[in-house]
């Protein structure tokens, strides 16, 4: 039963053939059995999930109305706050904080009587492609135990695709969804900026973070993309407009006449072979269904990186200021005698991790008087070249495509002494979040020379996220067919699951 | 050695910058919608937002920027179609997240200017106040300092925290460089900072309460030598809590710079703090070395865009301006200079106003407030506006002395028992048993008892020499417990010795 998709559930919900509470308690085992090697969890919120999925079986006995997901288990990333349920980012400085409120993306899935098993472990306050910025320790990617599961929705995607979950929430402000989902072997959406509320996320970079959804198929994707999205009063950069489409276009899945665009600048060198194979296969299927491709040019995209390793670390150099020791999480120093600003000092030294520290300094310097337009105005500028060139290729294609992440996933420990490698697992991907658009990784195969996973990335305009359904799901048809099953299915490490 | 006013004159020229911030009045605060009530139990009116919860986001409140706009409109702004916010980082323990969302390149209101009107040596002279920007900001919390002798942080044993102040809305009005007024300096600082807090009181968007700290000056003050357009080092002077505190610390200032420039010293650029009870400042932090506050747009917010059409909407509900009521006022009443300015000088415009729409007689409703109530109300050291006694006992008052009830001094015990407490002027008289006594018999009973008792004086009126009736009547006054008629018992006693 685990092994099912969400859909496949929610049917088997409804027509009785399971409940809530079954479904729920195999998930927490599978959790028990599995997640001391896989360590996707931070924090297994087992009875409270009991009682969610209790709660809906009496709803739906009742003969209640309830949506497609009521009762569905679901992980949820660490980084957005839940009402009494411990609430880290990642981070030390954050342990033992337990939120007095809901994050508005929690309230939803609540409602929608989605059961929230726990929270995921993520690279500390989301900064990091890898998960091993976490300040508890790595997740390891099911596909390979000695291997990253990518980041910093390491825990969440790693938890789908070992089936702790058949659903999670990640965020994603440089990749951090579609990454992990590429290395991990499932699917993950990026959503249009301003799509999903913000409201008590955790914030890294305000103007690129955004919350999306991980599931094994583009249909299950959608349908936790219908849950979480809408207008919320409480985010003023949330967008007051209908939701797109996802889940009536996830179910059309059609690609005929559909211009796709390939983007010249994310190919090439600093591809792996395999992977640059698995995305070519892709685009030969998408146009023997009738796709037409393009080559379209984005030339800032060179720049994109730089932009985005000033714009991100600039806005965490502010919004993480608010860890100060004096009103929640850890403090430390506070002895006799003790001013508030070596309590500060200390706090902030013993709490955050090495890459916060990095990345808190290199905002702070970027912002400082005399260098804020040479570093801070600069990368602003060019995040409106790279706007123009995506209107420009969007006249060009309906969507936009490239591999996900330039390689598959890497072993622990492989890029963490050396920054400059790891930031370079998000040059694909890091575009979409400069633009505010939305992006999706589904899985497009088995890279030849390591056998793991290799995404395949769809790129859409603002508020065009049906686009990405659209084609996700032609393309993921197509792919099932060819290999006899979800990809996922096939993975090697943790079999067993039933 | 201490200089006097005018050697600092004869030799300088100040140059003021005025900042005001402005709390303002609006029900809920300026990123969420907690209450802005003042004086909750600490801590009682906070959310995750205005404590800096991780994941909370501000969201900005509609009302404020209602009122900003207002304001501006008010001292001849322009309203700025597209404005934004940015942060203002530095880390403060009062300051949840170590952050403040103000206004820093694009202020919402820009450009604008006040007129106000002094009496000089030359008599009334007007000023104009230039504006060089009204923007938005938040408040901060408040840090109470437990310990230690001075109530500050230094030497403190611990320190308490309370937010129910983050985050109310403040507008902070800066003035461009202010030239010019020579001597007049402070006094010209104090007409500006009364004449804003005025076109405010009229616009109801704030309080205006200096006492409560829901207006704030910081007073900028530097000297430079007359003749030289070269500008001196300022001073920036907080914890201006009153308009006669304006005065003095600009005062106080100017003759400090100039003796530190006499003496061949510098003057610092710092901050310092008014001192109500010495009129001295002392030094604050010093900004020789100007904070850095890392300055960028606030990610979290959209850009203030206030339709064209709103702001003309705004525009045309813009009340009567301050310095035109007056003018209006001052004709209406009939008023002389002189007292029109003592008027303005006690902060009595709105009081007496009130007192004359409730039916008063405008001179006899100058006259109390003026009078008799401002010598009590020095004498307790209080406002007029603390005093127990309203615009509606004050009318009442004026009505009964009108109606021959009561004459004017049993009217004045009648003002003393309203702020005591004793209640309306009804129940005063009643409770007092204050009564006009105009029963003439009565009245010739006390007056034949005083000049049989006082026969020689009475003597020297039948003899003609009136003045020496004085007395004789002092002494009917007090026989009647001062409850008769004064001009009633003058002409009894007159036609009683013959001199009617
Ligand atoms: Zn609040």
């Amino acid at each position: 039963m685990i092994k099912n998709t969400a859909a496949q559930m929610s049917a088997a919900l409804e027509k009785g053939e399971t409940t809530s509470v079954e479904l729920t308690k195999l998930h927490l085992d599978r959790i028990a059995a599995i997640d001391p090697q896989v360590k996707a969890f931070l924090h297994v919120d087992g009875d409270n999930a009991l009682k969610q999925a209790a709660a809906v079986d009496a709803d739906r006995a009742s003969g209640k109305k309830l949506g497609p997901l009521a009762g569905i288990p679901l992980a949820l990333k660490d980084v957005l706050a839940q009402e009494g349920v411990p609430t880290t980012a990642g981070s030390k400085i954050l342990q033992g904080w337990k939120p007095p409120y809901d994050s508005t993306v929690v309230a939803k899935l609540k409602a929608a009587g989605v059961v929230i098993l726990g929270k995921t472990n993520m690279d500390e306050f989301a900064m990091g492609s890898s998960t091993e910025n976490s300040g508890y320790g790595p997740t390891f990617n099911p596909w390979d135990l000695t291997r990253t599961p990518g980041g910093s929705s390491g825990g969440s995607a790693a938890a789908v695709s070992a089936f702790e979950a058949p659903l999670a929430i990640g965020s994603d402000t440089g990749g951090s969804i579609r990454q992990p989902a590429a290395l991990t072997g499932i699917v993950g959406v990026r959503p249009t900026y301003g799509a999903v509320s913000r409201y008590g996320l955790i914030a890294y970079s305000s103007s690129l973070d955004q919350v999306g959804p991980f599931g094994r198929t583009v249909l299950d994707t959608a349908m936790l993309h219908e849950v979480i999205a809408g207008h919320d009063p409480k985010d003023a950069t949330s967008i007051n407009a209908a939701v797109p489409a996802v889940v009536a276009a996830a179910k059309l899945g059609d690609v005929k006449g559909l211009k796709i665009g390939v983007i010249k600048q994310l190919q090439g060198d600093g591809y792996q072979s395999g992977v640059l194979a698995r995305f070519n296969e892709s685009l030969d299927i998408l146009a023997s269904l009738g796709a037409k491709i393009v080559q379209v040019d984005c030339p800032s995209f060179e720049y994109a990186l730089a932009a985005y390793y000033l714009i991100a670390p600039s806005e965490c150099s502010s919004n993480l200021a608010r860890f100060d020791a004096m009103r929640y999480g850890l403090r430390t120093g506070d002895s006799d005698g003790a001013s508030a600003e070596s309590v500060m000092n200390a706090t902030r030294e013993a709490g955050f991790g090495r890459e916060v520290k990095r990345r808190i300094i290199l905002g702070t310097y970027a912002l400082s008087s005399g260098y804020y337009d040479a570093y801070y105005g600069s990368a602003q500028k060019i995040r409106t070249l790279i706007i123009e060139d995506y209107k420009k290729a969007f006249t060009q294609a309906d969507v936009l495509v490239s591999p996900t992440s330039p390689i598959t996933a890497f072993k622990i420990g492989e890029k963490s002494e050396d920054p400059m490698a790891m930031y370079l697992a998000d040059v694909a991907t890091i575009p979409v979040n400069l633009a505010g658009i939305c992006g999706m990784s589904l899985p497009a195969g088995l890279a030849e020379e390591d056998n793991l996973p290799v995404g395949f990335q769809i790129m859409a305009p603002a508020m065009q996220d049906q686009r990405l359904y659209q084609v996700g799901a032609a393309l993921e048809a197509a792919l099932v067919s060819k290999w006899g099953g979800y990809l996922i299915s096939n993975a090697p490490a943790l079999g067993g699951a039933k | 050695m201490a200089l006097s006013y005018d050697d600092v004159m004869a030799k300088y020229e100040p140059v003021l910058g005025l900042e005001v911030h402005v709390e303002l009045n609006t029900e809920s605060k300026m990123f969420c919608s907690c209450s802005t009530t003042f004086g909750g139990e600490p801590n009682t009116q906070t959310c995750p937002v205005c404590l800096a919860l991780p994941g909370a986001l501000p969201v900005v409140n509609a009302k404020a920027i209602e009122s900003t706009i207002k304001i501006g409109l008010a001292l001849n702004c322009k309203i700025a179609p597209h404005s934004r916010f940015a942060r203002k980082n530095y880390f403060y323990p009062d300051m949840p997240k170590n952050f403040q969302i103000s206004q820093y390149d694009e202020p919402i209101c820009f450009d604008g200017f006040v007129d106000v009107e002094i009496d000089t040596d030359e008599g009334p002279k007007q000023f104009r106040i230039e504006i060089e920007r009204v923007h938005m900001e938040e408040d901060t919390g408040k840090s109470l300092h437990v310990g230690g002798a001075t109530g500050r942080i230094h030497g403190a044993e611990y320190s308490l925290l309370d937010y129910n102040r983050a985050g109310i809305p403040l507008v902070e009005i800066v003035t461009k460089i202010v030239p010019g007024t020579g001597k007049y300096a402070p006094e010209v600082a104090k007409a500006y900072v009364a004449e804003l807090r005025d076109i405010l009181r009229g616009l109801k968007v704030s309080d205006v309460k200096m006492e409560q700290g829901s207006l704030r000056c910081d007073a900028n003050v530097s000297l430079r030598l007359i003749g030289s357009d070269v500008l001196g080092t300022r001073s920036e002077t907080k914890n201006v809590n009153s308009l006669r505190s304006v005065e003095r610390a600009i005062r106080g200032e100017m003759i400090r710079h100039a003796e530190l420039l006499n003496e061949g010293k510098k003057v610092k650029q710092e901050t310092r703090h008014f001192q109500e009870d010495t009129g001295l400042t002392r030094s604050g932090r010093s900004k020789e070395q100007a904070e850095d506050y890392r300055y960028f747009p606030e990610p979290d917010l959209v850009p203030v865009a206030p339709a064209a059409s709103w702001i003309e909407e705004l525009r045309a509900q813009q009340p009567e301006r301050p310095s035109l009521r007056r003018k209006r006022l001052k004709e209406q009443w009939a008023v002389p200079d002189k007292e029109m300015a003592a008027m303005i000088n006690a902060d009595a415009l709105d009081i007496v106003e009130e007192t004359v729409l409730l039916g008063a007689d405008p001179t006899k409703a100058r006259t109390w407030w003026l009078g008799e109530i401002s010598r009590i109300a020095n004498e307790k050291e209080v406002a007029l506006t603390d005093l127990t006694i309203s615009p509606k006992d004050v009318a009442e008052i004026v009505a009964l002395v009108a109606a021959g009830e009561l004459t004017d001094k049993l009217a004045r015990q009648v003002v003393e028992g309203v702020i005591a407490g004793e209640g309306a002027p009804s129940e005063v008289v009643a409770k007092r048993g204050i009564k006009v006594v105009n029963d003439d018999g009565a009245l010739m009973a006390a007056i034949e008892k005083v000049c049989a008792e006082q026969s020689e004086t009475a003597d020297k009126v039948r003899n003609g020499h009136l003045p020496a009736a004085g007395a004789l009547i002092g002494a009917v006054m007090k026989e009647t417990k001062g409850q008769a008629d004064a001009a009633r018992v003058r002409e009894l006693l007159l036609k009683h010795l013959g001199q009617g």
